[in-house]
Formats: structure tokens, C-alpha cells, sequence
């Protein structure tokens, strides 16, 4: 992309620069389209409205969970702990699937302990001000360890993945509209809405651009941190119920493998991981790039081991082109 | 967001005043040992068993995490992170384990010399992306974590391989003294034959000055890039050595990552390396390291879950860091 860029004359480079860093959903929207047309070629006729569906079913709990790495890294945060938590949320509701109070209060009790997870979170990095990349990391060995000491309490009970889950998760409508969108869509118009239109949005990016002049100017950053991180609990949480209904398991390292991914696609969205720059629309089209390239490396018939380098590598030129062209880190 | 660097005592020449600026200036690590004396203390109090062979134990199963510690450390250190230790570990684990499958012992020294350049050559490459292209440590280290491990499982797709047996030998049983383990002798000494040298050398210094502040650094005619791709190289090389080491104690190489990242980064953080980087030693996070598992170990003794364990750790990590920064807050208010 840096490349075709040095063609323009020095204005079209500046026209350019401004639209990557005001808009970056548009050329990333443009690299979606170009991996999926690849795709289109490499294998003729697999792209169709069905595909684009189950790519956005794969795509909707990474996006999700995205979106708690957005949130926290526009306040110069980053949340480790949203794997542990997904997977716990998704494990602990499905054990409970045959408790009295049935799917409902299994959801409740678990997304009830993501939220104080997020709380104690939140007040390590709000109020005790300890880097959030450790305070995340450490408490999501609390929640996997819970987890796995639930998963020994529960084991004779019996587990399954509630029907209702596995139809959020996995059905399709007309073979192509993904079931959960009912979930999706409230989250992407809530997360968007925050960020445009509320005071607590503008705080987020407030502090995370300066935090001293944040609070010198009236805001208490440590009760926006605390909100922030019980906020991205509780969609880590959300995300671990669609992941458990979209692939029909229930365990204890179930999300553990988008971690990282996650934090690539809020970083190839263009939100900034220093703080201050970025958006959840970025976010979510980074989501579908990641899970379209994954899906492009298995059409191509890549070996497992060289997807992950051409993977990895990609991230590396995507982040690297985008810094280039927009003289922003 | 840390504090700013400990208030440093008076010159004075009086050997008293050294002390105590020894002290003070190594208060977080002199902590660390205390806790660990105890611990050992009370190892033995609980479980009056636990002597020479288990201690030998513990040093073989604490160094792969020593060397990832200390490699996470000296990056961190330099104002940058490292997520990539652990599929360095696996790379430079699965390539020496195959070379070494079925060769001479001699060869096998080839293979150990040549696995340590690797860990420089892969440290080279990650450090030289990061100030080549300007995106955020973190992000780059995280996508080449991916490039790796898929290297690593090219490499192997399973674990196998062997290893020479001097190298087996080298972390096995005593030292002279069967209450000094092998493995925590060799460990130490790659430590610090290699960082002793590096810390009080022009490069160690400027080390600690670009990850301190960058500009500052930059401005006093540091050579910012370079010094930051060399400290990428030794972070590398120390991810070689827990390489190694992986392969000495288990006798085979795993393509898998273990999960030595996101414990080394805890572990130096215990061990008092400000994430902020320019603050902290490697000596903090190798006894943190030993912390940990020691924990486990009585954990164990108890009786208790080792799952309720790994939630000690957490907590641990988090309340330890609370008390720190507390004590942070209410000198800067002083």
C-alpha cells in the first residue's frame, strides 16, 4: 500500500495521509475486498452470500472481543484477561444448563462473576494505577484457575451447550444472515453510540491522550477505568457465549486462541495501542480482514505452519504500512 | 505512569552510607530474597522431607522460565516487550533437539553454538522490524510470535528429537554439594557471564537510558535504533538459552509455545522491572521466578487444588503490585 502511495504527487500523498488516519475503515474496507476477490479467484465460485455468512458468524465473537481491546487501548489499557473470561462465562453456562433456574440463571451467575472480575480489574488499574497489561494478565490466571476448579466440582452433573446458545451461535437465516447478529448489531450500535455521542465516550479518549490534563480538567478517571473495564468483562463475557453456541463446545481454554488475534484487530482498525486515536468501526472490519485471511490460507491449501508465518507476517506489513502512510504510532 | 526513579542517597564514602544506599537502591530485590528465605523456611516446616533432591528438582523445572525471565527483563528494561519469548523458545527447542537426534556429542557443540547465534539472528530480526518500521514493540512482537511457532512446526510437526547427553547432564543433579543443584549453577553462570559484562558496559548503559527516556537518550548521542535492535538480540539470546534448556530438561523439543510469555512478563514485573522500562535488574525476576513455582510446590504440599494455585499466583501478582504501588504514590506525595 506505501508503495502505490509514493506515486502520488506530494498533494495526493497528503489527500491520501489524511484519509487513512480520519477514515480508516475505508482503504481496510478496501483490503477486505481485495482479500476476498482473491479468494474468488483462488477458488472460483466459493464466494457467495452462504460464505459471506458463515465468514461473519466466524468473524462476530473476534470482533466482539475486539471490541474490549478498542475500548481499553483508547485509554492506553489493554485487557489480557477477556479469553479467560470468555471461556469461563461460555464453560460456567453450560454447566449449569440443568440447575433449576435453567439457561437464564446460568448466564446471569456467569456473567455476573466476569463483571466482578472486570470490577477487581478496574480497581487495580483506576485506583491502585498498576499497568493494566499486568493486572489483565494476573487476573485471568485467577479466572482460569476458578474455572478449572469449577470444571472439577461440576464434572459429575453433566454440561452441555444450551440449545439456545447453539442456535445464536451457529444458525443461519435464509443460509446467509447469521442468527448472531441479534447479539451483534446491539453491541456495535451501543459501543458506537458511546463513543460518538456520550460524555463518557470522550472520556475514554481523554484520558487516554492525557490523562493528567484528563483530570486536571474535572475527570475522575479512576471511575471511568473501573466502568471501562467491567464494561469489557461483560462483552468478553457476551463473546464467550456466542463462541460456545458457534462452535458447540464448552471449555475452559475455549477463546484462548483469539487473544492475540483480538489485540491484531483492533490494532489493524487503526485504534492506536498508546491511546487517545481509534474507533470500534476500524476494529470490526479488522475482525472480518483476520478471519477472511484465515480463511483465504485454507483456501489456498496451506499448510498449518505456514499460515501462521504468512499470517503473522501480514500483520506485520498491514500495521507497518499503515504507520508509514499515516506518520502516526 | 510509574514513579520516578528512587531517590538516590547521599555520596557519601563512609562505608555505613554505602549500605544503606545498597539498600535502598535494591530494596524491591533484597524484599524478594527475604520472601524467598521464608518460603524455603517454611517448605521445610511443612514438609520436613524437602531437602537436596527436591531443591535439585525445583532448579531444572524453574530454568526454562529463569532464561525467559531475564530475556523478557533486559528488552523491558530498554523501554520495549517481548511477546514473542515463547515461540522463540519452541523455534530454537525444536531445531536443536532434531540437529542433536541421533549425532555425536561433539557435533552436538556445534549445534548449541549454532542454536545461540539463531536466538541473536531471530532477536535481530524482531528488534530490526520494530525500528524499521516504526509500530508499536508490542504489536510487532505479538504478530511475529505467530511467524515462530509456525516456524518452529515446520521445523516438526510433534514433539521428538534428542538431545546430547552432556547437555542433559549439564542441568542434572548436584554441583560438588548435593544441596547446590547443577541447573542453578549453569543458569547463573550464563546469566552472568553474559549480563555482567553487558549491564556496566557504554551498551548496558545506554540500555537502561533509551528505555528511561528515549529522547533524552537520543539527545546525549545514544544510538537509539541500534541499541534498541541489540537488545532485542539479547532477549533472543536468552530465549535461545530457555530453548535450550527446555530441551536439556525434557531430552526432546515441543513445537508447541509454552507458556513462557505472558510468565515472563509477571515474573519481571514481581521482580521489580518497571514496565515503563529504564528501572529494574535480571537477578529481581529470576528470584520472583522461584517465588512462584516455590509457591506451587507448598501449594502442593497443603494439599491444595493446583488449580486454586495458579488463582494464588494471579492474586498474588495483583496484590503485589497494588502494595508496590501504593508505597510508589505515597513517596512521590512526600
Amino acid at each position: 500500500m506505501s508503495a502505490a502511495t509514493q506515486a502520488y504527487p506530494r498533494g495526493g500523498i497528503a489527500a491520501v495521509r489524511n484519509l487513512f488516519r480520519d477514515q480508516p475503515i475505508l482503504p481496510l474496507t478496501g483490503l477486505l475486498v481485495i482479500l476476498v476477490i482473491i479468494i474468488g479467484i483462488a477458488s472460483p465460485g466459493i464466494v457467495n452470500a452462504g460464505w459471506a455468512g458463515v465468514i461473519l458468524r466466524t468473524a462476530v465473537p473476534l470482533a466482539i472481543l475486539a471490541g474490549c481491546q478498542t475500548l481499553t487501548m483508547l485509554t492506553g489499557g489493554i485487557d489480557l484477561s477477556v479469553s479467560a473470561i470468555a471461556s469461563m462465562v461460555g464453560f460456567v453456562t453450560a454447566t449449569m444448563i440443568h440447575s433449576e433456574g435453567g439457561v437464564a440463571q446460568g448466564i446471569a451467575i456467569s456473567l455476573a462473576a466476569a463483571a466482578l472480575a472486570g470490577l477487581i480489574s478496574g480497581i487495580g488499574v483506576g485506583v491502585f494505577r498498576v499497568h493494566p497489561l499486568i493486572v489483565t494478565l494476573g487476573m485471568s490466571f485467577v479466572v482460569l484457575g476458578l474455572a478449572n476448579v469449577w470444571q472439577l466440582q461440576s464434572v459429575q452433573t453433566g454440561a452441555g451447550v444450551p440449545d439456545i446458545l447453539r442456535t445464536i451461535g451457529s444458525g443461519l437465516q435464509f443460509e446467509m444472515i447469521p442468527n448472531s447478529l441479534i447479539v451483534f448489531v446491539p453491541v456495535v450500535v451501543l459501543i458506537l453510540l458511546m463513543l460518538r455521542r456520550t460524555g463518557y465516550g470522550r472520556l475514554l479518549y481523554a484520558i487516554g491522550d492525557n490523562e493528567t490534563a484528563a483530570r486536571l480538567s474535572g475527570a475522575r478517571s479512576w471511575q471511568v477505568l473501573i466502568v471501562l473495564y467491567v464494561m469489557s468483562a461483560l462483552l468478553a463475557g457476551i463473546a464467550g457465549l456466542v463462541l460456545s453456541g458457534a462452535t458447540n463446545t464448552a471449555s475452559v481454554s475455549l477463546a484462548d486462541q483469539l487473544l492475540l488475534p483480538s489485540v491484531a484487530a483492533a490494532v489493524i482498525g487503526g485504534t492506536s495501542i498508546f491511546g487517545g486515536r481509534g474507533g470500534y468501526g476500524g476494529t470490526i472490519v479488522g475482525a472480518l480482514i483476520l478471519t477472511v485471511l484465515a480463511a483465504l490460507l485454507t483456501v489456498l491449501g496451506l499448510p498449518e505452519p505456514t499460515r501462521q508465518i504468512v499470517f503473522g507476517a501480514i500483520i506485520v506489513a498491514v500495521a507497518a504500512a499503515y504507520t508509514r502512510v499515516t506518520g502516526e504510532t | 505512569m510509574s514513579a520516578a526513579a528512587a531517590p538516590v542517597g547521599a555520596t557519601r564514602a563512609d562505608p555505613a552510607g554505602a549500605i544503606s544506599k545498597f539498600g535502598r537502591r535494591n530494596a524491591w530485590v533484597l524484599g524478594l530474597l527475604g520472601v524467598l528465605i521464608g518460603l524455603f523456611l517454611f517448605t521445610k516446616g511443612i514438609q520436613p522431607r524437602y531437602g537436596p533432591i527436591p531443591i535439585q528438582g525445583l532448579a531444572v523445572s524453574v530454568l526454562p522460565l529463569v532464561f525467559a525471565a531475564v530475556a523478557q527483563a533486559i528488552v523491558v528494561i530498554g523501554g520495549g516487550i517481548d511477546l514473542s519469548i515463547g515461540s522463540m523458545m519452541a523455534l530454537t527447542s525444536v531445531v536443536s533437539a532434531t540437529l542433536m537426534q541421533d549425532q555425536s556429542e561433539a557435533f552436538a557443540v556445534g549445534v548449541v553454538i549454532g542454536v545461540l547465534l539463531l536466538g541473536l539472528l531471530i532477536g535481530g530480526i524482531n528488534g530490526g522490524l520494530v525500528v524499521v518500521t516504526r509500530v508499536p514493540d508490542i504489536v510487532v512482537t505479538l504478530a511475529m510470535s505467530f511467524v515462530w511457532a509456525g516456524f518452529a512446526l515446520l521445523v516438526r510437526g510433534a514433539p521428538g528429537g534428542g538431545a546430547a547427553s552432556w547437555l542433559t547432564g549439564l542441568v542434572r543433579g548436584p554441583l560438588g554439594n548435593e544441596w547446590i543443584p547443577m541447573a542453578a549453577v549453569v543458569g547463573l553462570v550464563a546469566i552472568v557471564v553474559i549480563w555482567m559484562p553487558l549491564s556496566r558496559s557504554r551498551l548496558g548503559l545506554s540500555i537502561y537510558a533509551i528505555g528511561s527516556d528515549r529522547l533524552a537518550a537520543f539527545r546525549s548521542g545514544v544510538p537509539v535504533g541500534r541499541t534498541r535492535i541489540v537488545a532485542y538480540m539479547m532477549t533472543g539470546l536468552f530465549s535461545a538459552l530457555g530453548g535450550l534448556a527446555l530441551t536439556a530438561t525434557t531430552g526432546i523439543g515441543s513445537p508447541v509455545p509454552g507458556p513462557y510469555t505472558l510468565l515472563s512478563v509477571a515474573a519481571i514485573v514481581l521482580g521489580g522491572v518497571s514496565l515503563a522500562g529504564g528501572r529494574g535488574g535480571v537477578f529481581g525476576p529470576i528470584i520472583a521466578v522461584v517465588i512462584l513455582q516455590l509457591i506451587q510446590t507448598d501449594l502442593t504440599f497443603l494439599s491444595v487444588d493446583s488449580n486454586l494455585a495458579l488463582v494464588a499466583q494471579g492474586l498474588l501478582l495483583i496484590a503485589v503490585l497494588m502494595v508496590g504501588s501504593l508505597i510508589d504514590m505515597r513517596r512521590n506525595r512526600q
